[in-house]
């Protein structure tokens, strides 16, 4: 399946290379770079590029592409979706997963590669087992390493490969018993100037943390479960109990991971828990540009909107702009022409404005007056589409766990200010 | 090096700091010697003693092959520190070793018997992780050890090692396609495992190695289906797109029907009327003529499956379904996948690009499936471009009549965009939509031409291409489009623009007659300038004009063709020339001149805009074929559906032929009848011998009797025998006493003393006799059964039959069922009427210690059972069926026949207490021998066990002749759990690994109790050590009595007297930490029900809850 792995960073180089079967020179690569120069940006680059021999299937995370060689059909999901998880593995063994970082730990990430792939095809990638192969490196580590010369390889047998929960390690042991579960909500939105939503959906995910010792057996039941018609479920999760009961019933995987992720969809209304009212206008044949944008709160249920941070890409034929901000700050890149404004909380008593007028290129045709309008928010302590966490029960061991629940919703992909013309317009 | 250097120096610092030293010497300077002195520098390090040395070393090397340097001249040195005793740097070892072993074949054979040790190694990690690095050597040498290694593995206990022999399968198959018949045979046999772990291995070794051997897969259909869900992710991915491929050979097309009329529709729909009005008739009568269809089971088996999967966190798994269903399912149950699909939309950008590819395509045939999720494909301003492109192919192919308004304004959005590529694929998206759906063509055109306004270029450029095209289809009305059109050639400087715009005016000068010669005077003017499409389109023009409009237009196109016949491109000059041939009237000109104005101005058909993603759904969707549209290497085609059903009976599982075979067969008869029989077979199989042991053997104790009857001399044996029938036949006549006789047996053994058997106590060894007792009648039941079913007066004659062919020869008797099945049959049925109850009875006093199936102690010396070896096989022969007191005992597999290489092996719990250790659970073993050879020195090696477990082994079987079966008893402490018991069962030539993995409800033992102590108890017992379940009842176990025989069989409790006929209750206690099971299962309207299920350790709980729930819904 997979034959080969390149790392190339942003600037074109290859700086690590791991191949599961006979060697491919790492010239193939030369049909990803001219790929990659063809494309204006850096995530345009097709993720799928065929070559005579071979074909390169690669992601883009963290300004680093995983390039994946391979040489006969497989889908190309499978690739894209292992290329992602090994990521995700560096990412939990290193904190991120940068340039640095891999190079810093090349050879717990050789190590690591080597126990997920064998000949190609997936082995293990699930952290938990991983991580009783290969201990992760921390300070703490690598120093009693230096001194002693023990190693992160774990020194006993994978257990885990063989057990019937292939996600939990056995022989856990914690002295605080604790479950932790975040409901995180992001509201994807393209909102029309006029403020009408053109679509609105809710993404939602509920990331655990558990460190139970033993193996704890828990359930979770919801108040509202029948919101959750759109789910997909960590392997841990009993299928058929959720299809009978509407209840999660698991055991729990050691430590962080997501235990189910939910979309709501746009056939469901949506609260859009903020609104914006923008005014840019140009005149023809004068160089000043006059700028307006106000925040205000919608549908919150009484929770503050925090975290609040605007971002519009002017049109090119801005030169400046002097805008007053009623809070926060904002900043104005003359060369990306990006606009952005961290307003931090909304109070809705005073409403945040930006105001002021832009200067424009001396000579320029009339700019389009309607830039999106990018909205990053926060809300704590809600759930956006009222979703809510009924209980939480644990067989199994005779500890009591200490457990807790927290809710927030985001802005994900919201945007606005893009004028919709009506039907009529397209007719004339 | 370059990009790596700085890396390089913070990895390999001690190295760095190194290096000016060895600069001192003269010989050295170059970058050459220095690296080669740097290399010394490693070797000096690998074969010090100290493991830290060593393994920064390896971990300096291994950064060196990260990096892509070349570390091959270190091969020597490295492989050296194969055998390393620290596990991280034999690790490192290992990577290199793959790494350049291709390279240096020879001395990577030193390395081999170090993995082949591993190979052997009592772990079943190392042996696992010893073939994965043997295997991934690719040095050819080592084939054939590679071969031995891999069938090997195939057959190892361990399941890990198993699925490790299947990643092995392609790494050899890549080495040395010689092999494959071989592997084959190493896939078919993994084909068959039942385990999980194994099964997303194999298939991926089936589908590099042998995709074309579909018929593999027949007998293995049913189970992949049922295991899918717990196959790990990435093994559900191959296993889905494996059996998408098998659907389409073997089941029918189950939209044969629908396909027609959707076709129909969608021609009613752009076709004309006449045609449509026949197609309709013809349709009806095909679809007259088609029978109804049916679906498989197994097809539907399949989809009912898989479609849990959709809610997987994986893309691809969600994606394997999604084309499973999108290939195989009917129509009407398509629908499900586009949530699942619009959902992996909010992924990674690269898992949008694939999966929005495979949408495209989908929307095609199947539009109405996304049409409810028009909006998520909406796009964002920050999507990536190529997100954008695709999305809006999406959007486009899901236009029609009543969504048109709404995705027209969305694109007139998108034009504004700053993305130019998008722009331009927006405007010809309107393009498309507006010649897919005729209503709004004019609506589009329109808004086209407004864009022909606008400011930026790209856009009107874009928009006079696809303007064009719409004009092609009525360009009678569009003459001011036209006109307009032509002004603009002042302006757009885009070239496909300009060459759209002159071939417009060319194509429909007729209807610009004033306008078109003047563009081409222009024209004319900036001819040098063009580029080539242009100039191209500029002749075009010319000659177009000449033939209509000759008079104004004559010189101009002289000028024209002479700019051409010295233009450097020599497509443009050829051109020239040529149309100079055909137009301009010469006295020379040839025949072709006269059809000029029909070559030029032949009525063009329009063009069809149509989606890249057309017919595209031929490769299998979710494929890296189907994703470039090109097939890729190593890509098996979607089979198109088979006209008539193949055979669906392949599939079925046959019964491995050894339970076919008759003393198998016999047995399980046996035991469902033995419920009836057991009290007075059960009974008396210990009583009887304790008996006549101690008639015949002096009074030697029931321990050295039931030895004897084991090895005793032949005389004895057959005395012995002949006594126990008679005994028999006494314990039929009075049944009753049954209960008084197991006393007397009990009471009779701790009397006996035999020396041998002081460790087993006397029950112990009843059970030996008694199972001895039970082999003979595996095979020579036939005759006993019709004894006792006959009247007592026949009895004695067929007992005397019976009897006289136990002395002569065991062959005989194997026959015996063979020769008489037609009595049999008639007897069972009347047999089984009795059976429930007395199932009943049984259960009531099953906690009373019931005679015991033992082992006999290791005695049986060699010598004696050489000596006696008739005797062995009268012995096998001669034994009851007294195994379980329930009547349905369910048997186990432990060794496949055909794994066992003949010697096929069964196992069942017993429910026996195991008197030599009180915690341990009993578990009767039968050994079957098929092969024509004698099986010798049968015993158990090399037990793995989970922490806290134990086993007490069986005695060693010494011999067991071909066709024989013998029975033997081990105990397990499994310490309450369902952990598998794994050990080696050895044979004088073979060992075999094998797994006990018990049920939960044999790992407990009834108690008894009074209502009273039960209620007590399960008062103790509530809140989290309490498990509840509401259940409805299954058909067959609606009244008290079979709720009963359902718990019971399921797990190894007592009923509890119960004041409520509504309430069943059962209690037990685990064998080996004798915590309390209490279970309740009350009963409601209307065959609902509640099991509570009441322990203290929760896990038994649980899933004690799921098996009695299973026993009790079936």
């Amino acid at each position: 399946m997979i034959h080969s792995l390149f790392l190339v960073n942003s600037s074109g180089d290859i700086f690590l290379e791991k191949h599961w079967k006979s060697v491919v020179s790492r010239s193939v690569c030369d049909y990803f770079f001219e790929a990659q120069e063809r494309a204006s940006e850096p995530e345009n680059v097709p993720p799928v590029i065929p070559t005579p021999h071979h074909y390169l299937i690669s992601v883009l995370r963290h300004r680093i592409y995983f390039v994946a060689v391979i040489q006969s059909e497989v889908p190309p999901l499978f690739v894209i979706e292992f290329l992602h998880r090994v990521v995700d593995t560096f990412q939990d063994y290193f904190g991120l997963c940068t340039e640095a970082a891999i190079k810093d730990n090349v050879v717990v990430v050789y190590e690591l590669l080597e126990e997920m792939l064998d000949n190609g095809f997936p082995l293990a990638t699930e952290s938990n087992i991983l991580k009783e192969l290969i201990k992760p490196p921390t300070i703490l580590r690598t120093v009693v390493n230096t001194i002693t010369g023990s190693t992160n390889v774990g020194e006993q047998l994978p257990t885990g490969q063989l057990s019937v929960v292939p996600w939990r390690r056995t022989g856990v042991k914690y002295t605080n018993n604790e479950a932790y579960f975040d409901v995180v909500e992001e509201i994807d939105a393209i909102i029309d100037k006029s403020g009408s939503t053109i679509t609105a959906e809710i993404q939602g995910v509920i990331d655990a943390c558990v460190k139970l010792t033993g193996m704890p057996d828990l359930t979770l039941s919801f108040m509202n479960p029948r919101l959750l018609d759109d789910v997909s479920f960590h392997p841990c999760v009993r299928f058929k109990r959720w299809e009978a009961e509407r209840i999660l019933s698991f055991i729990p995987p050691d430590g962080n991971f997501r235990l189910l992720s939910y979309h709501v969809s746009s056939q469901n209304l949506v609260a859009i828990p903020v609104y914006v009212k923008h005014n840019i206008t140009f005149r023809e044949g004068s160089s000043q540009g006059r700028f307006e944008l106000t925040l205000g709160p919608k549908q919150t249920m009484g929770k503050a909107v925090e975290s609040v941070l605007v971002s519009s890409q002017l049109p090119r034929g801005v030169l400046n702009a002097n805008l007053n901000a009623s809070q926060g700050t904002y900043t104005f890149d003359p060369v990306t022409k990006l606009l952005t404004w961290d307003v931090g909380k909304i109070n809705p008593q005073k409403l945040p404005s930006l105001k002021g007028s832009m200067s424009l290129q001396a000579g320029a045709s009339k700019p389009d007056e309607n830039p999106t309008i990018i909205i990053q928010f926060k809300i704590q302590q809600m759930a956006i589409s009222g979703l809510k966490v009924n209980r939480l029960d644990m067989y199994g061991e005779k500890y009591k766990p200490f457990k807790g629940i927290k809710y927030m919703t985001k802005a994900g992909k919201f945007q606005t200010g893009m004028q919709r013309p009506h039907v009529s317009c397209v007719k004339a | 090096m370059s990009s790596g250097s700085g890396f390089g120096d913070e990895k390999g610092g001690s190295s760095s700091v190194g290096e000016p030293e060895y600069g001192h010497d003269p010989a050295s300077g170059g970058i050459f010697s220095s690296d080669y002195k740097r290399h010394d520098d490693l070797k000096e390090m690998l074969d010090s003693n100290k493991d830290s040395l060593k393994l920064e070393a390896m971990k300096r090397i291994v950064a060196m092959i990260a990096r892509g340097k070349n570390a091959s001249d270190l091969f020597p040195a490295v492989v050296k520190n194969v055998a390393c005793k620290n596990i991280e740097v034999k690790k490192l070892v290992y990577v290199y070793l793959v790494r350049y072993a291709e390279e240096q074949q020879d001395l990577a054979l030193l390395s081999i018997s170090t993995f082949q040790r591993g190979l052997k190694d009592p772990n079943q990690l190392i042996r696992a992780s010893a073939l994965r690095v043997l295997s991934s050597i690719r040095v050819t040498i080592i084939v054939p050890i590679m071969m031995l290694a891999i069938k090997e593995a195939a057959s190892d206990m361990s399941p890990y090692v198993r699925k490790t022999a299947a990643h092995a399968i392609p790494k050899l198959y890549s080495l040395d396609p010689e092999q494959k018949d071989q592997l084959i045979e190493v896939i078919e046999k993994l084909l068959a495992d039942k385990t999980t772990l194994v099964a997303g291995s194999v298939v991926m070794a089936f589908e590099e190695v042998c995709p074309e051997r579909i018929d593999l897969i027949h007998k293995n259909y049913r189970k992949l289906c049922n295991l899918l869900i717990d196959v790990e992710e990435w093994g559900q991915v191959v296993i889905i797109n494996m059996l998408t491929r098998y659907a389409r050979t073997q089941f029918l097309n189950p939209n044969v029907n629908e396909s027609l009329l959707e076709e129909s529709g969608e021609k009613a729909f752009y076709g004309s009327d006449d045609e449509e009005g026949k197609e309709e008739k013809a349709e009806a009568a095909a679809l007259a003529k088609r029978k109804p269809y049916v679906m498989d089971p197994d097809h539907r088996l399949l989809l009912r499956n898989t479609k849990p999967l959709l809610q997987s966190r994986n893309a691809a798994v969600v994606m394997a379904v999604a084309q499973l269903y999108f290939h195989l399912a009917p129509k009407a149950e398509v629908g499900v996948i586009a949530k699942a699909l619009v959902r992996l939309m909010r992924s990674h950008s690269e898992v949008q690009y694939v999966v929005l590819q495979n949408v495209a395509t989908m929307t095609i045939k199947r539009r109405g499936m996304f049409e409810p999720y028009l909006k998520s494909f909406y796009i964002r301003s920050t999507d990536p471009t190529q997100i954008k492109i695709l999305k809006l192919e999406v959007l486009t192919n899901l236009a029609n009549e009543t969504n048109i308004s709404t995705i027209l304004r969305e694109f007139q959005t998108y034009i504004k965009s700053m993305d130019k590529d998008f722009v331009a694929a927006t405007i010809q998206a309107i393009g498309r939509c507006a010649t897919n759906i005729g209503e709004v063509r004019d609506t589009c055109l329109n808004g086209l031409v407004q864009l022909l306004s606008n400011r930026d270029e790209l856009v009107v450029a874009e928009s006079v291409v696809v303007i064009k095209k719409l004009l092609q289809m009525q360009p009678e009305q569009h003459s001011d489009i036209i006109k307009h059109m032509a002004k603009l050639t002042d302006n757009i400087q885009v070239p496909m623009a300009r060459a759209s715009i002159l071939w417009l005016i060319g194509e429909y000068c007729e209807h610009v007659p004033k306008i078109a010669p003047d563009v081409l005077r222009k024209m004319a003017k900036t001819f040098t300038n063009e580029e080539d499409i242009v100039k191209l389109q500029i002749i075009n023009l010319a000659a177009k004009l000449y033939l209509t409009n000759s008079k104004q237009t004559k010189l101009l196109t002289q000028y024209v063709l002479n700019l051409a016949k010295y233009d450097q491109n020599y497509d443009i000059r050829d051109r020239a020339r040529f149309i100079r041939q055909l137009i301009v009237p010469t006295d020379k000109s040839g025949a072709l001149s006269k059809y000029a104005k029909k070559l030029f101005l032949a009525l063009k058909p329009a063009p069809v805009l149509e989606s890249p993603f057309k017919d595209r759904d031929h490769f299998q969707l979710g494929s890296l074929s189907h994703l470039l549209n090109a097939k890729a290497g190593g890509y098996q085609e979607l089979p198109d559906w088979p006209e008539t059903a193949p055979d669906p009976s392949v599939r079925n599982v046959e019964v491995p032929e050894w339970t076919k075979c008759s003393s198998r067969e016999k047995r399980k008869e046996k035991k469902v009848e033995k419920p009836f029989y057991s009290d007075s077979e059960e009974e008396s199989g210990p009583t009887e011998s304790a008996d006549s042991e101690s008639d015949s053997a002096s009074g030697s104790g029931s321990g050295s009797e039931s030895e004897e009857s084991g090895s005793g001399s032949e005389s004895e044996e057959s005395r012995e025998e002949s006594e126990s029938e008679q005994e028999d036949k006494e314990d039929e006549e009075d049944k009753r006493k049954k209960k008084k006789k197991t006393d007397r047996g009990k009471v009779k053994a701790p009397a006996v003393e035999s020396p041998e058997s002081e460790e087993s106590s006397g029950a112990e060894e009843k059970n030996r006799a008694q199972k001895v007792k039970g082999r003979r009648s595996g095979s020579e039941s036939e005759s006993e059964e019709e004894e006792e079913s006959e009247s007592e007066s026949s009895r004695s004659e067929s007992e005397s039959e019976s009897e006289s062919e136990s002395d002569t020869d065991a062959k005989k008797k194997k026959k015996a069922p063979v020769t008489k099945p037609p009595p049999k049959q008639a007897k069972k049925e009347s047999k089984k009427e009795k059976k429930e109850m007395s199932l009943l009875d049984l259960d009531d006093f099953e906690p009373t210690p019931s005679p015991q199936v033992t082992p006999v102690n290791n005695f049986l010396s060699s010598s004696l059972v050489t000596d006696l070896e008739g005797l062995s096989l009268t012995d096998t022969v001669m034994a009851p069926t007294t195994i379980a007191p329930s009547g349905s005992v369910k048997t186990y597999e432990l060794l496949h026949r055909i794994t066992g290489e003949g010697l096929g092996v069964e196992y069942c719990f017993s429910r026996q207490p195991f008197s030599p250790d009180a915690h341990m659970v009993a578990v009767q073993i039968m050994f079957t021998n098929n092969t024509n050879a004698e099986t010798k020195n049968l015993h158990v090696e090399d037990p793995k066990l989970q922490s806290g477990m134990r086993i007490k082994e069986f005695p060693e079987i010494e011999l067991l002749p071909p066709g024989e079966m013998v029975t033997v008893v081990m105990g397990i402490d499994f310490c309450d759990s369902t952990q598998a018991a794994n050990f080696q069962l050895c044979t004088h030539i073979r060992k075999f690994f094998v797994s006990i993995q018990p049920p939960v409800g044999e790992l407990m033992m009834p108690v008894f109790m009074t209502e009273n102590e039960f209620k007590k108890e399960q008062g103790q017992l509530m809140g989290m050590n309490e498990i509840s379940e509401k259940l409805t009842l299954g058909e067959k176990c609606q009244n008290e009595h079979g709720i009963v025989q359902r718990v019971t069989s399921a797990a190894n409790v007592s009923r509890v007297p119960c004041g409520s006929d509504k309430e069943c209750r059962f209690a037990g206690k685990t064998v080996s930490s004798g915590i309390l099971v209490l279970v309740t299962v009350a009963t409601k309207e209307e065959r609902a029900a509640q099991l509570t299920v009441n322990c203290e350790k929760m896990v038994i709980g649980t899933m004690l809850v799921k098996d009695i729930l299973q026993a009790l819904t079936q």
